[in-house]
Parts: C-alpha cells; structure tokens; sequence
C-alpha cells in the first residue's frame, strides 16, 4: 500500500461523507423545481442533520440496545462501501478486502440492522416496514449482483476498480450487455434508495410507506446517523452507476493531480445523474407494493438478458 | 496412539456412556454428567480427526462383525474433516443437552441420553467405515436411533406420524445406498471401499451408481422430492436433538455424497453435475420458500436447512461439472465452497435449533404467533442467536457469507466450459442462488424478529427466563465458531485443503495469491475478500462515529412511550404476525403452494380465517404412491382368508409348484 494510494482511499471517502447529503439536497431541488414548487435551500439536509445532533433522543421505552446500535452500525457499513465503490480513483487499498460481492453483503448487512431495529419497537408500522423493506430486497439483491456479474464477466474480475479500470480503458464506446445491465440497474438503484416509484421519500403517508416507517421510532442523533446514512447509500449507488457506465473522467491509478482534476468530473456527473433521478421521480407514480416484483422483476430479467448477451455474443 | 485406534476408543466410550445413561435413567444428575463426558469426548474426537487431517490415510480391520466378514475402518481427510465436524458440534450440543433436560418431559432422561449417544457414536462410525457392509450397519443404527429420538415423545399422535414418515423416507434412502454400493462393487463381490476404488466400471453403471447415490443420499438430506420428512421429525424431535439431525446428520449424507462420486467413482461425466446442481438450487428455493411462510419457529428452522442442504448439493454438483471438465482447481473452489458450507451450517443451525430449545423451555411456546420481546427477558440466547441469524443470513464478515462468497466465485468461472448449452444456463443458476440467499435474510429477520424482537404478544411471556449458564456457554461456544470461522476463511480452506488434495490433487490456499488475512483463491486482481478487515473497519467507524456524536454533541437519552400515530389503544397483537411475514411470499410464489384459504363473509358474527399453505409433492407424488401401495394391500389381502385350511391349502400348492420346477 503506497501512501499515495492511502491518500485516495481516505479522500474518496471524506468526499463521499461530505457530499452525501448535498446530492440528498440537489435533487430535492430538482424535484421542487420540476413540481413548480420554490425550492429549498441546496444546504438544507446539512441543517436538518445538525439540527438533529443537537436534540436530545427520545428512545421508547422498549426498545432493546439493538435499537440504539443499529445507526451506528448501519453508517459503519455504508462508509465501508464508500470505501470500495471508485468514485474518484481506482487506486483504493481497501478494495482488495471487500469485492463487488461483498459490497452487496454490506448493503444487505445494512438493510437487515435496519429492518431487525424497526421490528424491535413492536408498533404495527415499524414491523409492516420491516418486512417490506425485506420483500424489496430479496427482490433487488439478485437483479444488483446480476449486473454486478455483468461488469465483472468483461473485466474478468469481481474487485471493483479492476472492473472501472477496465471499463475506462475499453475501446468499446458501450457494451451491448452493459446497456441492458445500465437500465436494470437504474431501476434497482430506485428501489434499494426508497424512490418513487417503490417508495416515496417525501411522504409520511402511513400505508404506502416503507424505508420512512422503519426509522418512525427514531429520533434525534440517532435519526441523523440513519439520514447521513441513507444519504451515502444514495451516493454510493449513484457512484456505482457512473463507475459501471460512464466511467471516463476517473482517475486511473494515485497520483494526485489526476485525482484532483478528477472531482469536478464527478461533481458535474452527479449533479446530471441526481437531476435524472428528480426528472425520473416527477415523471411516475408510485406503484402498489405488489407491482413491486413486476417491476424488479423487469430489472432482474434485463440484468440477466444482460449477462445472456455477454455470453453468447462476447460483447 | 495413532489417531485412528484412538477414535476407536472415542466411539466405543460414547457407546459406554450411553448404556451408563440407563443404569439409573431418572436420575437427573448422573444423566447431566454423563452428558457433559460425552461433550469431552466429542472434544477429543474433533481434537484426534484435526491431527489426523493431514495425514496419508490409515486403515484398520477390526475383529468385529460376521466371521469372514470383519469390519473395515479408514481415516482419510475427508473423514477426518467431517469428525472434526462431527465432535466440534456435538460437543457443543452435549453441553447443551446436559442443562437442557428435564425429567417430566416424555421419555426418561437416561433413555435420551442412551440414543443420544448411540446416534452420536453411530454417525462417527458411518464417517469412518471403510466397507459397505460396516457403512449400512452404522447408516440403520444411525436412523433407528434418530427414530427413537424423534419420537422421545410419542405420546403425541402427529409425533408418532412423523416418525413414521422420517422412518419410512431413510429406508426408500437406505435401499437406493444399498443398491448402489452393489453397483460400485462391479460383480467381484468385494464390498470393501478399497475393492470398489479398483473397479473400473464402464458403460451406463458409472451414472447408476451416482444417481442411486443422489437418491439415497439425498432422501437422507432432504433434497427434493424426499424432503417430506425433514419438516416433521425436525420439530418433533427434542431440540438438542433437532440440532444434532440438522447440524450434524445432514452432512453424514454430504459426506455419504462426496465419497461416492469423488473417491469411489473413477469418473464424472458433467451433466451429472449440472443435474445436481438444477436439483440443488430448486431444493435451496424450495426450502426457503417454505421457511418464509411457516408459523412454527423448528418448522421454519426445518425448511432453512433443506435450502441450506439445496445450496451444498449445488456447490458439489458445480465441482463434478468442473472436473469433468478437467478444471480441478475450479473444482476445488467449488467443494471448498459446499464444505465450508457443510461446516457452516453445522453451527449456525445449531445454535439457532439450540436457541429456540431456549426458547420452548422458557415459554412452553413452539408458535411464532405467541412470541415476541424475549430479547429483553432472555437477553442471553437473543444476543447469541443474533450472531446465528446474522450468519445464516449470509452476511458479512460472518461464515455464512464466505462460502457463499466462495461458490458464486465458483459460478462466475463457469464461461469457460466447452459445453456452450452450460455456459447459458450459468446466470439462471447463479441467479436462482442469489435468490435464495436473499431469500434467507428475509426469512431469519421473520424469524429473529418475531421472536425476540417487539412486545411479548401473550402476557405469560414476561415470566420467561434466559437460559442455564451450560446451555449459554454452549450457544456462545457455537456463536463463537460462528465468528471465527467468518473472520479467518484462509486458515479454514488451508484445513480443507487436505480434502481437495485428497480427491481432486489440487490446493485452493495456496493455488491464488491468499495470505493469512486475505481471501483469493485464484488471483487478488480477480477477486479477493477479507473478512477481519471489513470487520475492523465496521467495528472502527462504529466506534469513531459514537465517540464524535457523543463527544460534539451529547449522548442524553430520553425514555418515552412508543409512538401511537395518534391512536393510544394499540396492542402488542398489532404488530406484525409471522403470517404477515409471509403474506408477501405465498402471494409472489403462489404455484409453489397448495393454499386452502377460508375467509369469513362480511356479516360473520364469528369470523375465523384459516389459512394453510402446504407442500404440492404429496398431491403429486406421494399420495398417488400411498393410493397405489394401498390398492395393492388390498388386492394382496384377498390372500388373507384367516381360515388354517386356506393357508395350508396355499402350502401344499407352493410346494407342489416347487416340486415341478426343482424336478
């Protein structure tokens, strides 16, 4: 491990912490715009997460130390993936100890703190969230590693910035495969990110509710630690996406000026993708939870027609 | 001693203990302690099976059985692996066993304690039998014994049915074993292992054999369509007990399954791998599909281990396929994969069977509809048995998680095989796996959830009380291999590598580039994965972000009621029910159920709602079957005319008819 590359790995996740809940703000933005609303400030989750620290936490009178551990437990697994996902940099130490496989572990690892801490309460609304959010990703997860196999089928390759590096280098401008795995994932991206049309994140309305019912109980500090969390998860699939299909711009090993000049690609990247997810948002309905295996379902079959086309056609 | 006349020894001592069980078998305290001796000696089998793993593969002949014909013994590394399993997991359930038994519940202790320990010694002799004829003796005794245990309670009609069931399915199994070791013996009449190591079977008779092994063997595992008998003896049986068929007499059948086709078979021909593994994952999906939608917490347990069993036949099947092909490290991988696997499951679903023992004893409760909260009541078993649900569920950095790691390594690999029609139907099976894992997360948060998780949905709950300090040294035991066998996957494949040298001439550890805290068994450009630093680093943030809020900020705490949504009358009834966990499966895979569904009408002033969602395979398999053993029963009973001229009549004709045949 050179020290350059330590520099990379820690930058890439300082960055990922600190934006996170700047793209939260930017496509809230967006939305608002898109909806003819005025908008929020682009700072705003920043506020309502410092906002949050400072109160005291109420915690019912119930609840077991899982409750109370579980953001912290939930953040700690969504840095690790900023960790291995290469948004800057493919020169990250830490990959070589988590692979893309192991990404998707962290992921469930995180849903399911989440969904046991919702269950632990005992409300009606925390457990039917649970269970929900359970029925997402059984269905999400396989279509996510489908186009995870995808990716690592051309690069031969499961570690992640193997698969970036290859891709960036690819003469190919786009894989034929990688097209059908780029709008599966967008739709899987929907899903685990608790959008419209699976979920909604701006309501609270009781009975369509499903990542917002789980974290019903929290409060203060500790629904701030899950916020920033969900934030990062939200940065990190949006990451993933860009690292996956459009890969041009990243950094191709550890010097610093490269990774330097690559930020400001990464910045704009995002800002396009986050106002694609706002446009997507506004354009669709939320869908009853049982559409939901017609829709991932939809996103799985792609993946695999995906994974079918590198196959047979080798492209 | 040379590690195997010592094992010897092990196994006859557990057999001593058993008859010592029923020398006084009331009384509690003689039975406890000769549980806890049996606990060491399945310390001291694992300890003797670990010396010997590396070790070239010693045989001996004991002067027992039928004259002429003595009993062969044999430790190789692939027996001594699964000993190792064997008295890791035993031991553990021992200890367990000998805080858990009471004397009011069904048969004596000592009586327990006696079949217990026979099963144990009988399923350490099937490992090490070196003959068909010692392998089938210890496979009945083994299965007579389980029956016996199932049926600690048979005062209980639906137990008495399922041991008949789990009975009649290990005989169908025992035939098909049976018959196909007279196969493998290839007309010499040499039913030793080494004999049948020498035929050289040619024709059809290799496929046979390994059909009649997948059958037999699998009747014994719960594959499809004979897993019928896995989901009632498992929650019939005493829960030790139900650990130990789970934990550790599944893999006998693995084991049974692995030496047939990798050591006493010469060659594979790869469809027969893609046949087990298209049975294996349809098993996974199976078991776990059914796991979602069960109400009785040994039920659901029951099922995740057929899935689990599913998962290990596919990974075996992958390394047929893979050395057929002539690819023997990818081979490796993949029965890496599915023993590592083996291993695994042996202590999480034995500390989770252990766990609802706990539970049932604590409770009086079996039905998931009638528990809830016990993490505040038992926070003892629900912290261990967390540990068990989180590896079960195939989460990182737990163990569950790495040989699931290892086989979808092992699927990835699978493009570069000749057969083009294979490399297709790779995505479909890696698919169909990562289902089923995904699937399993959600049935073990149902079933943690449910369970410890919530507010006591029956107020008898709150006098529930956490388990003995042996029962909770034995969880945190197996919480413990749970842990560490995640966390150093490079040390464990190094053990199981003496397997893979064995059968297939190759290493997985040091084929790649692994080093003791990194996994990557081909190349770390290709793929690698290390648990203990993606532990350290979880556990790292964790502590760095607790310390910074607490420090910048505060860590007040305020206690109040939980939030009502503006409605204060509701109940602990309302939370979410196990059948509500599994509404969503029965409605996504309905054509996997037979549902009867009974809802109230409108103006009802009784309404009950029933609901079952059962098994298809008994409408179309085993019903059919029963119809026809049925017709001919009665058509055989026209015979039967219960008169003694009828039947001397029947004498006098066979004998005539002989007489014209022999003359």
């Amino acid at each position: 491990m050179t020290p350059g590359a330590l520099a990379s790995q820690l930058l890439q996740v300082a960055l990922a912490l600190a934006l996170a809940p700047l793209l939260i703000g930017w496509v809230n933005q967006c939305r608002a715009w898109l909806a003819n609303r005025r908008a929020p400030s682009i700072l705003l989750p920043y506020r309502t997460i410092r906002k949050l620290f400072v109160k005291d936490a109420v915690v019912a009178e119930n609840a077991s130390p899982l409750f109370r551990v579980t953001p912290y437990v939930v953040f700690g697994a969504m840095c690790c993936a900023a960790a291995i996902v290469p948004s800057l940099a493919t020169a990250l130490p830490f990959a070589t100890a988590a692979d893309a496989i192991a990404l998707v572990g962290l992921f469930a690892l995180a849903r399911v703190f989440t969904a046991l801490a919702a269950m632990d309460v005992g409300t009606a609304f925390g457990s039917l969230g649970a269970r929900r959010e359970m029925f997402v990703g059984f269905l999400a997860e396989p279509a996510l590693l489908m186009v995870l196999f995808t990716a690592s089928l051309i690069s031969g390759s499961t570690s992640l910035p193997t698969i970036v590096d290859t891709l960036s280098r690819s003469a190919l401008g786009i894989y034929p495969s990688l097209a059908f795995a780029g709008v599966a994932f967008t739709m899987i991206s929907l899903a685990e990110n608790a959008r419209i049309p699976i979920d909604n994140p701006a309501t609270h309305l009781e009975l369509t509710m499903i990542h917002e019912a789980m974290l019903l109980e929290y409060s203060a500090r500790h629904l701030a630690v899950l916020e920033w969390a969900a934030a990062l998860r939200l940065f990190n699939y949006s990451c993933i996406g860009i690292a996956l299909f459009v890969p041009f711009g990243i950094a191709l090993g550890s010097d610093m000026p490269a990774i330097v000049a690559a930020a400001p690609i990464l910045v704009a990247k995002l800002a396009v993708g986050g106002a694609c997810l706002a446009l997507i948002e506004t354009l669709s309905a939320k869908l009853r939870i049982f559409r939901a295996p017609e829709f991932l379902g939809t996103a799985f079959l792609l993946a695999v027609l995906g994974m079918l086309v590198k196959l047979l056609l080798g492209s | 001693m040379a590690p195997l006349p010592a094992l010897v020894i092990v196994i006859a001592l557990w057999l001593a203990i058993g008859v010592a069980c029923i020398a006084r078998p009331r009384d509690l305290r003689i039975v406890r302690a000769l549980f806890l001796a049996g606990a060491v000696a399945g310390v001291a089998l694992a300890a003797l099976a670990a010396s010997a793993l590396s070790n070239p593969p010693q045989s001996l002949v004991l002067p027992l059985g039928l004259p002429d014909l003595p009993f062969h013994v044999r430790l190789d590394s692939l027996s001594a692996f699964f000993l190792i399993l064997l008295g890791a997991a035993s031991a553990c359930i021992s200890l367990f066993s000998s805080g858990y038994f009471r004397s009011e519940e069904g048969a004596a202790p000592g009586l327990v304690g006696l079949q217990y320990h026979v099963f144990v010694a009988a399923m350490a002799v099937v490992l090490i039998a070196d003959d068909a004829y010692l392998f089938m003796v210890a496979w009945e005794t083994m299965a007579l014994a389980s029956f016996f245990l199932v049926t600690t309670d048979h005062r209980k009609a639906e137990i008495r049915r399922a041991g008949y069931l789990y009975l009649l399915i290990a005989h169908v199994g025992a035939i098909a074993i049976l018959l196909c070791f007279g196969v493998l013996q290839g007309g010499r009449g040499d039913y030793t292992f080494d004999g049948m190591r020498n035929v050289l079977l040619g024709g059809v008779w290799p496929s046979i054999a390994f059909f009649l092994a997948l059958a037999g063997f699998g009747a014994k595992a719960g594959l499809l369509p004979l897993h019928v008998w896995l989901p009632e003896a498992h929650p019939a049986a005493p829960s030790p007990v139900s650990a130990m068929m789970s934990g550790v007499m599944l893999k006998t059948a693995v084991y049974g399954l692995v030496r047939v086709t990798f050591d006493l078979l010469h060659i594979q021909a790869w469809w027969w791998g893609v046949a087990a593994i298209a049975l294996g994952l349809l098993t996974a999906l199976f078991g776990v599909i059914f796991a979602a939608v069960q109400t009785d917490m040994k039920r659901l347990l029951a099922y995740s281990s057929i899935e689990n069993i599913g998962v290990i036949v596919a990974a075996i099947g992958l390394a047929i396929l893979f050395e057929a092909n002539g690819k023997p490290l990818l081979a490796a991988i993949a029965l890496t994969a599915a023993l590592y696997h083996a291993l695994n499951h042996a202590f999480f679903k034995s500390l989770l069977f252990l766990a609802t023992g706990s539970v049932l004893h604590a409770t009086r409760e079996r039905s998931l509809g009638k528990l809830g909260g016990l993490i505040h009541r038992m926070p003892w078993v629900a912290w261990l048995a967390l540990v068990g649900t989180l590896a079960i569920a195939g989460l990182p950095p737990l163990n569950g998680f790495v040989s699931e790691w290892l086989l979808l390594q092992a699927f990835l690999f699978t493009p570069s095989l000749p057969q083009t029609f294979v490399n297709m139907l790779v995505p479909l099976a890696s698919a169909a796996l990562v289902l089923a894992v995904a699937l399993a997360a959600y049935v073990m948060v149902k079933f943690y959830g449910v369970i410890f998780l919530g507010r006591p949905r029956e107020p008898e709950l709150s006098h529930a009380h956490d388990a003995g300090i042996r029962e909770r040294i034995a969880l945190a035991l197996l919480a413990a291999g749970c842990v560490l066998l995640g966390i150093f996957p490079v040390n464990v494949i190094g053990a199981l590598d003496h397997v893979n040298a064995m059968l297939l001439s190759t290493r997985v550890a040091t084929a790649g580039e692994s080093s003791w805290w990194l996994l990557a068994p081909v190349a770390t450009g290709r793929s690698s994965y290390s648990p203990l630093v993606v532990l350290v680093v979880i556990v790292a943030v964790v502590l760095a972000t607790l310390l910074v809020v607490h420090r910048v900020w505060h860590g007040r705490v305020r206690r109040a009621p939980a939030w009502d949504c503006g409605f204060p009358l509701q109940t602990a009834r309302m939370q979410d029910t196990a059948e509500g966990f599994g509404q969503p499966i029965r409605q996504v895979f309905e054509p996997f159920f037979r549902i009867e569904r009974h809802l109230p009408a409108p103006a009802d002033p009784a309404p009950t709602y029933f609901m079952r969602a059962s098994d298809r395979t008994w409408g179309w398999l085993y019903e059919p079957i029963a119809r026809v053993v049925e017709r001919l029963a009665r058509v055989a009973g026209l015979l039967q005319q219960g008169r003694i001229g009828v039947y001397l009549l029947y004498s006098f004709a066979t004998l005539i008819a002989l007489l014209f045949f022999v003359r």
